[in-house]
């Protein structure tokens, strides 16, 4: 059996402290008050109140940054002839070592989807890569589904270990941390939390309880050539996104969106040089398929969605044999119409063309 | 020397080319002496400096800002300074809201044969800004949150519109459905507590139609997509506001868009109801009453009384009936129009300077750039073609920082100069719930008080007070640089 320990809620900040002594930041969820609560990760700082709610946007920056700088350019001109310019590079990656505490099992399983084009492809993401490899990643159980939750449509669950490190379970007051990869069996052993072994039936029963709560769950297996049968049906894809509003919410906070896009910024002279940006980007948004001569092959909202659904449930699974969608809901909950990418791929699958 | 490390502060002027510029090289030849802090950047016209060139400078690290043109009626091409003099007055009042001081930004009037004025005006602007001494950067704040207190008192009252003739309108949409290219709505959305976009095309289309208060949604956002097709519209009356702006700027065609109005009673703030829902399975039962809505989920009843839980907007709420309309079906309650200030703007209201700017480091951290605000706004009709996205020329890094984000919004203000209806969308649409409708709110106070109490999208044939000009405006005084 692998390290179960045991945390009880007084020990938070001290267990974030020993965390804190082994990687250089860790992520916790905590409350941004406003008129709309939103909760967001941030690096643990002592005394930093923490909420173990599931977050409104997924800790996806501690791979996948909102804006990075893959590399510093400076360009110097020979005084003897001008025409002859050195550049000078530096594509050293910035990689802090991070640890995540209190994620979802969805969160932890947008890392998967992530990991296969970063790292499985023929060219590993060298940036992407530092990051995963010093990442850590501890996640809680969910106690209960959601109603726009749909984790078990698409093969994850309330408590899906797939990549987590330590899965932790809620238990009354306490948490019970279970280790699941060499990395979090190697963290618990070495934390100097008590042995939670006779918890552990206690936390079995509490995620059976979160699996029972959950409505059935569709058959999505047709889903992909479904979809990939209604590509040239404009007809069904315009009913279906009518109301969206091409902005790109649902995609920065999605856990297994990863599309970016690359900006040079500074000519390269003087103090400042220049860097090339690598910048999250989404398929809703016009610049994400405009091309150099100008022509832009996704004038509307239309095939833009289309990109999206069709990403998640066919193609991608297609590439990598698994959904890019974890179900977590927040395109759906965060919409600002309530476009609900669950209703387009029931009706895919109804869809008798 | 870097200007940093001297004594010298930055300071950036935009001057016309035919007057200021040259006013600067008359007071030049004359050997007139001049602060050397002045960076001076020639443009065509007063009325080419777009308040964003200000304000970029300003976010960027100015410490001044100084835009300078011909006198009012003595424009070298005809009106270009009488248009940039709406503007920057406009800016200037907007500046402070950001946590600026408005005193870093100046416009004044200067013809090019008057050399020594030039010398006075930039002379005593730059020992101005010396006063005030380097400008405060957002990256140095420390974060502030706060949280607008939404516990106010509405103008009538509010409701669920359990009365309202929506089996008529029905009907009347049905009746009028076959000349029209579609009619939009709402509809229950993914549960009872969540309303959705309809299209109607057909009848069976019509019965899925919603009204009541979970249909936040601005339908007006939809239109200019169908330009050119005749198109219905179920209103409530703000968004009927921005079908009127919409009709004032020319970007739809009254002959295209058949409006359709019940009074509204006022909308929930779903955010609200969100959060005291908290996380649940599945909606069990929604009931109306007069007064609010009781929502069970999970088998637990939550009661939201409109009085406590109406969106900001709806509180100060005049138009209830759409200002503009082909149908009308009920009569709203009579509301007595009383000027107030929103609640989100109150909030910054109270605060210095420093700790707006606080305020807005703390919030804009966690904007994504997902740009819902802007697509969500329905007079944001540039789509595609936003500045935020040009490439050529940059106007915004995609750095995810303070500055750039914050400069996104004062871009999405500013644009609404004298358009914005203060539907709210911007701030409904945020993922993270980042306040920005008080920007906006800001920027419209501002127009009310320069223009006579213009208020946008209440008259199909009046001129935004930004698309135009008088030779003498009655509020806008020239300063006297004495």
């Amino acid at each position: 059996m692998s390290t179960i320990r045991i945390l009880a809620s007084d020990g938070l900040p001290a267990f974030l402290s020993f965390l804190s002594q082994k990687h250089q930041r860790v992520l916790v969820p905590v409350v941004k008050s406003a008129n709309k609560r939103s909760v967001i990760f941030e690096p643990w700082r002592a005394g930093m109140p923490v909420v173990l709610e599931k977050a409104t946007v997924p800790p996806k920056e501690a791979v996948l940054p909102q804006c990075e700088t893959l590399l510093t350019y400076k360009k110097s001109k020979n005084q003897e002839d001008l025409g002859d310019i050195t550049v000078s590079l530096d594509d050293t990656p910035e990689a802090l070592s991070t640890a995540i505490f209190a994620c979802r099992p969805c969160d932890a399983r947008g890392f998967r989807v992530l990991d296969r084009p970063f790292l499985n492809g023929l060219f590993p993401d060298p940036y992407y890569k530092a990051r995963r490899e010093s990442l850590t990643v501890f996640t809680i159980t969910c106690s209960s589904g959601c109603n726009t939750c749909f984790c078990h449509w698409v093969g994850g669950g309330p408590s899906s270990p797939e990549g987590s490190d330590v899965l932790m379970t809620k238990i009354e007051e306490a948490l019970m941390l279970q280790a699941i990869s060499p990395a979090g069996e190697a963290l618990l052993k070495d934390c100097d939390l008590p042995d939670g072994r006779d918890i552990f039936p206690r936390a079995e029963a509490a995620r059976k309880a979160a699996w029972a709560s959950l409505a059935p769950a569709p058959d999505l297996k047709q889903a992909p050539q479904k979809i990939a049968a209604l590509f040239g049906n404009d007809d069904f894809w315009q009913s279906q996104t009518s109301g969206c509003l091409s902005c790109g919410a649902c995609t920065y906070l999605c856990p297994a969106c990863y599309c970016f896009n690359i900006t040079d910024e500074g000519d390269g002279f003087g103090v400042h040089g220049g860097r090339r940006l690598r910048s999250w980007d989404n398929c809703m948004s016009s610049l994400f398929t405009h091309e150099a001569s100008g022509h832009n092959p996704r004038m509307l909202k239309t095939p833009r969605m289309r990109n999206r659904v069709s990403h998640k449930f066919s193609t991608y699974p297609e590439n990598w044999g698994t959904f890019s969608c974890n179900g977590c809901g927040r395109c759906i909950s965060n919409c600002p119409v309530s476009l609900d990418i669950r209703a387009i791929v029931l009706a895919a699958l109804d869809n008798a063309g | 020397m870097p200007v940093l490390n001297s004594k010298e502060l930055r300071i950036v002027g935009f001057l016309c080319n035919w007057c200021a510029y040259g006013g600067a090289d008359t007071a030049g030849v004359a050997r007139a002496g001049q602060p050397t802090d002045l960076r001076i950047i020639r443009v065509p016209c007063s009325g080419r400096v777009d308040p964003l060139f200000v304000l970029k400078a300003l976010l960027e690290g100015a410490d001044g800002v100084l835009v300078s043109g011909c006198h009012p009626r003595d424009c070298h091409y005809a009106a270009g300074n009488f248009y940039a003099r709406r503007r920057l007055e406009v800016l200037k009042r907007f500046l402070p809201v950001l946590g600026i001081d408005d005193a870093r930004f100046e416009y004044a009037w200067v013809s090019a044969s008057e050399g020594q004025r030039w010398q006075h005006v930039v002379t005593s602007f730059t020992k101005r800004i010396h006063a005030m001494g380097p400008a405060p950067h957002f990256d140095d704040a420390k974060p502030l949150l706060r949280v607008a207190d939404m516990a106010l008192t509405a103008l009538r009252p509010l409701g669920t519109a359990q009365n309202a003739a929506v089996n008529e309108l029905k009907q009347v949409i049905k009746d009028k459905l076959p000349e029209l290219n579609c009619v939009i709505g709402w509809q229950q959305g993914y549960d009872g507590a969540h309303a959705t976009p309809l299209f109607m095309k057909t009848p069976e289309d019509v019965d899925k139609l919603s009204w009541g208060p979970f249909n936040v949604m601005n339908p007006a956002v939809y239109l200019p997509l169908f330009k050119g097709k005749k198109t219905g519209v179920v209103v409530k009356g703000c968004d009927s506001r921005s079908v009127v702006e919409l009709l004032q700027e020319n970007l739809i065609k009254r002959e295209d868009v058949i409006i359709f109005a019940l009074p509204c009673e006022g909308t929930l703030d779903i955010a609200r109801v969100n959060e005291k829902l908290g996380r649940y399975t599945r909606i069990n039962a929604v009931a109306y009453d007069e007064a609010g809505v009781t929502i069970t989920a999970d088998g637990k009843e939550h009661r939201f009384c409109m009085n406590d839980f109406a969106q900001g907007k709806c509180y100060g709420c005049a138009t209830p009936m759409a200002v503009l309309a082909d149908t009308r079906l009920g009569e709203p309650h009579k509301v007595n129009p009383v000027s107030s200030v929103p609640p989100e703007l109150a909030m910054l209201d109270d605060m210095a300077l420093s700790e707006r700017m606080a305020f807005w480091r703390g919030q804009m951290e966690r904007c994504l750039r997902c740009y819902a605000c802007r697509n969500a706004c329905p007079m944001c009709v540039c789509r595609d073609y936003c500045v935020s996205d040009s490439r050529n020329p940059h106007w915004m890094s995609q750095d995810a920082d303070i500055n750039q984000k914050l400069f996104f919004q004062t871009i999405h203000a500013l644009h609404l100069s004298g358009r914005c209806t203060g539907c709210g969308e911007c701030q409904r649409a945020c993922p993270v719930g980042i306040p920005i409708l008080a920007l906006r709110q800001q920027i419209a106070r501002a127009v009310a008080q320069l223009f006579d109490d213009y208020k946008a999208g209440l008259n199909p044939a009046a001129l935004p007070p930004l698309l135009g000009y008088e030779a003498h405006e009655k509020n806008i005084h020239e300063r006297d640089w004495k």
